[in-house]
């Protein structure tokens, strides 16, 4: 998203909380932070001060490979809401990364007709605001 | 333990009502069900009910002039009403009261057309994660249809098929909202994209109103207007909230939850003559009509493409049009409990399912995250 595209989506960013912190500083980065369980080994997004498996709080962060594939996606066409009204057709996707946790993000640098379910993509990092940093998603060649 | 039975079911105005309030309707429809079945306010000692405010129950009780001494708020979306079943035959068996009301009241479509929108708070907790991307509630099914494309070749004639299906039991059916608009699968597939592959006749209505049916034990409905509708099985399954925690996209706990309402009710899935199956979007439909066992895995597409779920089809679904052709005021689970008890009592008229002696109920909530199956019989 561009300056273009950016009113209204302040309404829509997270303020960051004891849980996430660690998380946006590390979008901010370039890193994509997820949470792994030193006891059970599981690895889970979105992060918790828990292993969500085990229920042990012996979990830590570590930078994830940002690789990943297309689950599944939407091409959005109909959405009144500002500031995505004004980015209309764009494509929604549930990636699942290499380290085994799922996300939701947008897909860029990628059209309508080359998107498809098991496209191998990555991370990139979209510095919406001083503070934040959306992860994003393009294909992976 | 005590047998627990449909009493009395009732709607208020449905359709556009702008002069209308939500806690309006909602003493519309549980004063049309209290009449059905000739019981009055002061008879009902039991009151389950949700909305948007955390003290609803205590909302809608002090609107109606109640003072129940059980309430229950459960609020998982278009599963709650379902699942009021289950609550309700559990607290009328223990005595915690003797004649429940469930009531649902909303205006989703004269809020949208005034703009009213709840204020929108930064998002907090799971949320941020995912608010940040514009999902949409339609972008939320449509993953789900992509996926189920991709695993199993459904395509989208196959959804097609269920909004047509719902369309032509809409056309017997003159309170619905689409009655007298009828629906071919050439016009649904002209419709125009919402979220692909989700068209606009593959998402439900936005309507105004309300409904509410009442239960009590088998003993008390014996002196009652209506021929009593037994509730032979009720149970519940909750698996997520957040897509990223949505571990497979063509699956939803009805699974768990029919299957354990079969097992009460004593029956199987081919036993069922009539189903009112949730119907937010048509691919809602088809991931049910698998997790409540009336196909294969990945097969409902193939099940409805020739017309099964319609008007002399194999499974007759969603009888009064459903919320893709009937009404859609918001948590729609109450509208299938109504149209399940009308068809087991033979009150249908030109839609009427004949001699239906069994009924299934389907309510889900969320994105494929909560369900509740209700079967109900004649005896």
């Amino acid at each position: 998203m561009d300056d273009r595209g950016l009113a209204g989506l302040h309404e829509h960013l997270p303020v960051p909380d004891a849980e996430s912190a660690a998380f946006w500083d590390g979008t901010r980065a370039g890193k994509l932070l997820i949470r792994r369980c030193l006891e059970c080994g599981h690895r889970h997004f979105y992060p918790r001060h828990h292993c969500p498996e085990c229920w042990s709080t012996n979990v830590e962060w570590f930078s994830a490979s940002g690789r990943g594939r297309v689950y599944s996606y939407t091409v959005i066409h109909q959405n009144e809401t500002p500031p995505f009204r004004d980015m209309l057709p764009y494509i929604v996707a549930v990636i699942d990364l290499e380290e085994a946790v799922r996300m939701v993000s947008t897909l860029v640098e990628c059209t309508r007709d080359a998107v498809h379910v098991g496209m191998p993509v990555e991370v990139v990092f979209d510095r919406v605001t001083q503070e934040i940093a959306l992860p994003r998603f393009r294909p992976r060649y | 333990m005590t047998r627990t039975c449909i009493v009395g079911v009732g709607e208020s105005a449905c359709g556009r009502l702008p002069d209308k309030t939500e806690l309006q309707l909602h003493q519309e429809a549980a004063c049309a069900a209290l009449a059905d079945a000739g019981l009055s306010a002061r008879d009902v000692d039991g009151l389950l009910t949700c909305g948007a405010d955390p003290l609803h129950p205590l909302l809608v009780a002090e609107y109606l002039g109640l003072e129940p001494r059980y309430v229950d708020g459960t609020q998982t979306g278009g599963a709650s009403w379902e699942c009021f079943v289950g609550h309700a035959a559990a607290a009328i068996a223990a005595g915690r009261c003797e004649v429940a009301l469930l009531v649902h009241g909303a205006t989703a479509l004269s809020d949208a057309k005034r703009r009213e929108r709840h204020v929108r708070a930064a998002p907090h907790g799971p949320e941020q994660y995912e608010a940040p991307y514009g999902l949409t509630l339609t972008a939320r099914y449509a993953l789900a249809a992509r996926r189920h494309m991709h695993e199993y070749g459904t395509t989208s004639r196959q959804l097609a098929a269920v909004a047509t299906a719902a369309n032509a039991w809409a056309q017997r059916n003159p309170a619905a909202y689409h009655y007298g608009r009828p629906l071919s699968i050439d016009d649904a597939l002209a419709s125009p994209m919402v979220a692909d592959p989700l068209r606009r006749s593959d998402c439900c209505l936005r309507t105004d109103g309300g409904g509410a049916v009442v239960l009590t034990t088998a003993e008390r409905a014996r002196d009652l207007r209506r021929r009593p509708v037994y509730v032979l099985g009720a149970a519940e399954a909750h698996s997520h909230l957040h897509v990223s925690q949505w571990k497979d996209m063509t699956e939803l706990p009805a699974r768990q939850s029919a299957a354990r309402a079969y097992e009460m009710a004593g029956v199987r899935p081919q036993d069922i003559d009539v189903a009112q199956v949730y119907d937010s979007f048509t691919i809602t439909v088809l991931l049910s009509l698998e997790a409540l066992g009336f196909c294969p895995r990945g097969e409902s597409g193939r099940f409805v493409e020739d017309g099964a779920l319609a008007p002399e089809g194999r499974l007759p679904v969603n009888t009064d049009g459903g919320g893709l052709a009937c009404q859609q005021p918001g948590t729609r689970g109450i509208f299938l409990l109504i149209e399940a008890t009308r068809q087991l009592r033979g009150e249908c008229g030109a839609r009427q399912v004949a001699g239906a002696q069994l009924a299934l109920c389907n309510g889900m909530g969320g994105s494929f995250s909560s369900c509740g199956t209700v079967v109900l019989g004649c005896e």
